[in-house]
């Protein structure tokens, strides 16, 4: 029975789609296993059984009628920052606790038109902003590889769901890492488009210059095919690219002849400690090994890009989150005027790190303050995107860590500063607006577990087609993934 | 005569008459149940995005095109940010530094057909707030009411911000500066520019000096004023208080004031200490604008005859006073009527009596409009073509013009069937005359006694027996010639 959840996105439509198997029985098995271990994990905020089971069965109307969807019957995990009509949608925040969207995020929506079936909504860090869950104001997640650790975030309820074989397929939405660092502390795909490629209707937004929705999958295959269902234009969004999607799935390699990797001289890796250098020696290797030609490029202000980022982020946050106020919908605290109701509404409704970053950011916007905080932050991650686009002049990808440690122990980092310094090496990518991933690439041990760590690989602009298949071709040959099981969800 | 004039900036709110909101699809029309016209985007729900309105910005540059801006080929929309319930988002999307239309120039004229210019600041496009109902605080303001009702339909309309230098001086000049920005923007089609209904909106920036003082006084904002009339008003007012306050040694505050219109003052509302850091930044949600000079160019030529140059065509070519110029420019339906009886008669001075005249007495006693009527301009030409030929005189002409509006048919045909035609053989007026004549002896008397002035009771008696249709020049130059 438990089979079921084990499989990929690709051979659950496959066999759906040839009528070997019903959406409605994927998706029942998908429903007890999550009955049977999310009080363990975790990673839903608001499991939708109902909703599940009505959709499988209309994917399985569909299939009858001879449609052949790309993701027929494939289990689907919406991180909570995404509205889905009907459903519940909090952003992890008691501001959106009781609040229930009136409309679908167009990304949702592509993939439950190519059949996906929505398991539930999956917790994060409050709006986005944490790099562990634990900035969740609705809810804990645990790391399905182990109980005691974060699974990373913010996108951690989907790479826990995904993990621990809840779901198939994790809807994530990354701003700083926040899909590649779950990603690789719960050894998974976790990808990134180009900024516009995937359209942000319907995304809660953080900072709406660095937030793009993306796939978390236990494989390649599967962010592929999830990325050519939800990516392409959206005339709902105005930053949305429009430009014709390749299709990904189809264009996976199986080695890397040909390719120049570029490994950034600025991120040395005895800073990561023995251990996680060994591993990151072992994965460039292995890209040399499948025949790719490495190369030393230089990415000389990718240091500086924490810092922009923690102006430019907050900045867009603050104003981005001013339409929580108490007057049209979610909580509202009543107050003597109207300025009371909105004090008291917004200081029950956010958290600690929500505030810190309306805080952070009105204040980089302030007059006086502006050319000196975020003028000079815009005109950083001017010449961020231009180290890029100069190492991509001399190399077609380019390998780094995905993050600086493997996943920590829940509460083991407590102060502001060091969560940024998680997002350190996803950072650039997101400032540059390119796409970028992390896949499986080896295991540490701390006490005796065994925790995942994640290569990433960033490719120019609009190569999704050239990452994911290198990507592939990585997974394939090293088969890092498939190690170890996870200790919550593991097939009985 | 005061030691002190008056200069004065005006700030304009014009909602553009798009079929669709600013950054969402939902319909841009006044009034309307509340919160009707309403979705995600205008509502600010969350994870909802904007996407602007390509009408919106064409209209933005045919206005900036009109007024002689300067139109940049990049342009970029950011967020104004402050909490207030009526917005939904707490901030607007407006445009800070780099705006759609930069300078430009509206030309205006005053009663008197003196033309004068006012330079523009800018323009910009912003979007429109919804209405808020504040119950139980007495005045209407949010402070001390008990609720507040929110109607977001009017959220999110386009609005195009206009600002002037502070070049007018007065009420006059500042009520036709608004006449002729009104004008301009009905012309291009863009705004319904009606002030009772919000479509138009505007402030007045209004400071006093010394005449001759190269520095401006201080200046005082003056909101709330809902039509032409309360401008005018507002700001004689508001001058004379400035005025009067320098005048005992007093000293002007920089406040905003409401006009009051039962009372025909202006109260202060806020100062300026309370002035708000609106944290202006580009909106990330939004790519900038760029825009093809070839297209500024092309929209440059394709304008229509603006009403300042119509106002000079009619006063300076036609020679019309100012006051019909402007009553023809008004009515853009008459104008275009008026045109036309122009190019067919080839005569400004008949077209303008007939269509100022009896043209529009009739419209106004039968209530059709003249172009609706069945008078074509055609028909007016040819009327005036009759005149000129004396084949009829202009009483007669009156009566013909009220037979083809009822739909007699043509004025050549209406003449033609009932023998309306002007009598100007000499013979048989100067048979007439002798009758007359000879039929008033004693009057005859009185003319050769020396009161020249009964010659005129001659002629009206002439006329009568023609029953009208006696070429009256003709008349009097032989009543003349008989009694000399
Ligand atoms: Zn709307």
């Amino acid at each position: 029975m438990s089979v079921l959840t084990e499989r990929s996105a690709a051979e659950i439509a496959r066999d759906v789609n040839a009528r070997k198997l019903s959406a409605r029985e994927v998706v029942d098995a998908t429903l007890a296993h999550v009955d049977a271990i999310d009080a363990e994990v975790g990673a839903y905020l608001t499991p939708l059984h109902d909703l599940a089971r009505a959709t499988a069965s209309r994917v399985d109307e569909r299939v009858a009628h001879g449609e052949r969807l790309p993701l027929a019957g494939v289990p689907l995990a919406v991180k909570d920052n995404m509205c889905l009509v009907g459903t519940r949608t909090t952003c992890a925040s008691k501001i959106l606790e009781r609040w229930s969207a009136p409309y679908t995020a167009t990304a949702v929506q592509r993939m439950l038109d190519a059949g996906c079936v929505p398991i539930g909504k999956t917790n994060l860090d409050e709006f986005a902003m944490g790099s562990s869950c634990e900035n969740s104001a609705l809810g804990v997640t645990r790391n399905p590889f182990d109980l005691t650790r974060v699974p990373g975030g913010s996108s951690g309820g989907s790479a826990a769901a995904v993990a621990a074989r809840e779901a198939t397929i994790g809807l994530g939405s990354d701003t700083g890492g926040s899909i590649r660092e779950p990603g690789a502390f719960c050894n998974l795909i976790g990808f990134k488009p180009t900024y516009g490629r995937v359209s942000r209707y319907g995304l809660i937004a953080f900072a709406s210059s660095l937030d793009q929705i993306g796939p978390l999958t236990r494989s390649v295959e599967d962010a592929a095919l999830a990325f050519d269902a939800m990516g392409g234009h959206d005339p709902m969004d105005g930053t949305s690219i429009d430009r014709a999607l390749e299709p990904t799935a189809t264009a996976l390699r199986e080695d890397l002849r040909g390719l120049r990797v570029g490994i950034v001289r600025e991120f040395a890796l005895d800073a990561l400690g023995p251990e996680m250098a060994a591993v990151y020696e072992r994965a460039y290797a292995d890209l040399k090994a499948l025949g790719a030609t490495l190369v030393d490029v230089s990415l000389p202000t990718a240091e500086h890009g924490l810092a922009t980022y923690y102006l430019i982020a907050p900045a867009e946050c603050s104003s981005n989150l001013a339409r929580f106020d108490g007057v049209r919908y979610g909580l509202r605290v009543d107050g003597p005027d109207v300025n009371a109701m909105y004090e008291r509404t917004r200081a029950a409704g956010f958290g600690a790190e929500v505030k810190r970053r309306i805080l952070i950011g009105t204040y980089a916007l302030s007059s006086g303050y502006y050319d000196a905080y975020y003028v000079r932050a815009q005109k950083a991650r001017t010449l961020i995107a231009r180290d890029f686009a100069d190492a991509f002049a001399g190399c077609d990808l380019i390998a780094c860590p995905a993050t600086s440690c493997p996943p920590f122990a829940i509460g083991a980092v407590s102060d502001p500063y060091s969560m940024y310094l998680m997002d350190y090496y996803t950072i650039p990518m997101s400032l540059a607006g390119i796409p970028a991933l992390s896949v499986p690439c080896g295991w540490v041990s701390e006490g005796g577990t065994p925790l995942p760590i994640g290569l990433q690989l960033a490719a120019p602009h609009f190569a999704e087609g050239l990452l994911l298949g290198a990507a592939h071709a990585y997974e394939r040959a090293t088969e890092h993934a498939s190690k170890h099981t996870p200790r919550a969800g593991a097939p009985a | 005569m005061s030691a002190y004039e008056a200069v004065i900036g005006i700030e304009c709110h014009v909602e553009l008459k798009t079929e669709t909101k600013m950054f969402c699809g939902c319909r841009n029309e006044f009034g309307g149940e509340p919160n009707t016209k309403v979705c995600p985007v205008c509502m600010a729900l969350p994870g909802s995005l904007p996407v602007p309105n390509r009408k919106a910005i064409e209209y933005m540059l045919r206005a900036g095109a009109a007024f002689d801006a300067e139109i940049p080929e990049f342009s970029k929309f950011d967020r104004k940010n402050y909490f207030y319930p009526d917005m939904p988002k707490n901030y607007q999307i407006s445009q800070y530094d780099m705006p759609l239309t930069q300078g430009g120039v509206v030309r205006y004229w005053l009663e008197d057909g003196t033309m004068k210019t006012c330079r523009l600041t800018r323009i910009h496009l912003e979007e429109d707030t919804g209405k808020s109902t504040h119950a139980g605080s007495g005045d209407g303001r949010i402070a001390g009411s008990s609720y507040s009702l929110v109607d977001y339909n009017r959220a999110g309309v386009p609005l195009m911000e206009c600002v002037s230098e502070p070049e007018l001086h007065g009420a006059d000049e500042a009520v036709a500066y608004l006449e002729s920005l009104r004008r301009t923007l009905l012309e291009l089609g863009v705004s319904d520019v009606k002030m009772e209904e919000g479509s138009l909106r505007c402030d007045a920036n209004v400071s006093v000096r010394l005449v001759g003082a190269a520095e401006l006084g201080t200046k005082t904002e003056i909101k709330n004023m809902n039509s032409f009339r309360s401008v005018h008003r507002a700001i004689e007012s508001e001058i004379e208080r400035q005025t009067t306050a320098l005048e005992s040694g007093a000293r002007i505050v920089q406040e905003t004031r409401g006009w009051d219109e039962i009372h025909g003052v202006t109260h202060p509302m806020r100062s300026k200490e309370e002035a708000h850091d609106y944290r202006y930044f580009p909106d990330p949600d939004l790519v900038p604008l760029e825009i093809a000079a070839a297209h500024v160019e092309h929209l440059r030529g394709a304008l229509p005859e603006l009403p300042w140059r119509r106002f000079e065509r009619y006063t300076v070519q036609y020679e019309l006073g100012a006051k019909q110029a402007t009553q023809l420019i008004d009515n853009p339906a008459l104008a275009r009527y008026f045109d036309r009886v122009v190019e067919a008669s080839g005569n400004p001075q008949q077209s303008t009596n007939f269509v100022l005249g009896e043209l529009s007495r009739l419209a106004n006693e039968r209530g059709v409009s003249v172009a609706e009527s069945a008078v074509t301009p055609e028909h007016v030409a040819e009327l005036i073509g009759m005149v000129e030929a004396k084949t009829i005189n202009s009483k007669i002409a009156k009566e013909v013009l009220t037979r083809t509006w009822d739909g007699a048919g043509s004025p050549r045909s209406v003449v033609e069937k009932e023998g309306l035609a002007q009598t100007s053989d000499p013979a048989a007026i100067e048979k007439l005359v002798e009758e007359v004549l000879g039929a008033n002896p004693g009057v005859v008397a009185e003319y050769r006694s020396g009161k020249v002035a009964v010659a005129g009771f001659l002629v009206g008696q002439a006329m009568k027996a023609s029953r009208g249709k006696a070429d009256p020049q003709l008349v009097a130059e032989l009543v003349k010639k008989r009694l000399g």
